[in-house]
């Protein structure tokens, strides 16, 4: 089997919506088990009560938005290095919902800070360079719509993505470089987990929910960028010469 | 059930949380379908417009 021709959009473009709908109810049924261990399996933390359970979505998205950002990140740089449109379409298409997981890490992040930490938001490490890939993942998706050109924009958001990637090592490793707020990792891959088995259990079927869903959204969304780009450049195929300009 | 509602004194923070999380991801999913429906739309707008010989 020839992996390379599944590069060329025409190809890919069943394949996507072939696999989509698998991952998505995949994604909805790791959403239901991941929930009903983290709300009926998981017992009462004895320190933080109840109000630990935000870590079941807060962990993943957290997870996800750095995830996502450096799968973005490949993508921009397999577009610069290899011109290919496929690779800027996957981009693109991944940006909102990096944008999306980001939010809620930072959401859940607040209403989990407040009772525990007694604040909703500090300038901590952590939170500081979470919100900069918020940021990050907005300026992608601006640069992207003031550009009209899709090649000039492919090239444009393939850089800012690939100069922003410095900024995830930075959020993994804040809460080491930094003695702010927000604590260490609860899990490495190095070390034992610092948490019980049945809570971790819970928080990796989430973060495999969370994979599942990105892929189901991000495959559906390069069909439509797919197909609004073959609209754009019929529009202003060779036919449609400005007068005046020429 | 309205002990589990009520999150041990911490159920303001643990529903807003999901809370905010499922509607974000609603509405992803929504604003996703309507982007699918307009491309959809588009495309075979154009190629009833222009068929290809």
């Amino acid at each position: 089997m020839n992996l390379y021709r599944y590069s060329s959009p025409a190809a890919f473009y069943p394949i996507a919506g072939r696999l989509a709908p698998w991952f998505g109810w995949s994604a909805g049924l790791l959403a239901a088990i991941g929930l009903w261990i983290g709300f009926a399996k998981a017992p009462t933390d004895f320190q933080q009560g109840e109000a630990y359970r935000i870590i079941f979505i807060h962990v993943p998205a957290a997870w996800m938005s750095m995830f996502i950002y450096m799968v973005m990140a490949f993508w921009g740089a397999m577009a610069l290095a290899f011109n290919t449109r496929l690779s800027a379409m996957m981009a693109q298409a991944l940006a909102p919902t990096g944008a999306l997981m980001t939010f809620i890490a930072l959401w859940t992040g607040a209403f989990w800070g407040r009772p525990t930490w007694g604040t909703y938001w500090a300038w901590d490490a952590r939170m500081t360079s979470e919100l900069i890939l918020l940021f990050l993942y907005f300026g992608v998706i601006a640069l992207r719509n003031a550009i009209d050109d899709d090649r000039r924009a492919d090239r444009a958001c393939s850089v800012l993505a690939l100069v922003g990637a410095v900024n995830v090592p930075i959020i993994y490793f804040s809460v080491q470089w930094w003695n702010t707020l927000h604590q260490g990792s609860s899990i490495s891959l190095t070390a034992a987990p610092k948490m019980a088995t049945i809570m971790l259990s819970g928080m990796l079927v989430m973060a495999l929910a969370a994979w599942f869903y990105t892929v189901a959204v991000a495959l559906v969304r390069v069909r439509c960028i797919m197909r609004e780009r073959q609209r754009g450049a019929r529009q202003l195929g060779p036919t449609t010469v400005v007068p005046g300009l020429a | 059930m309205s002990n589990f509602l009520a999150m041990g004194g911490y159920g303001f923070y643990v529903w807003m949380s999901y809370g905010v999380t499922a509607l974000a991801i609603v509405a992803e999913l929504l604003a996703l379908r309507a982007r699918h429906r307009a491309a959809t739309r588009a495309f075979v707008h154009d190629r009833n417009e222009s068929p290809t010989p």
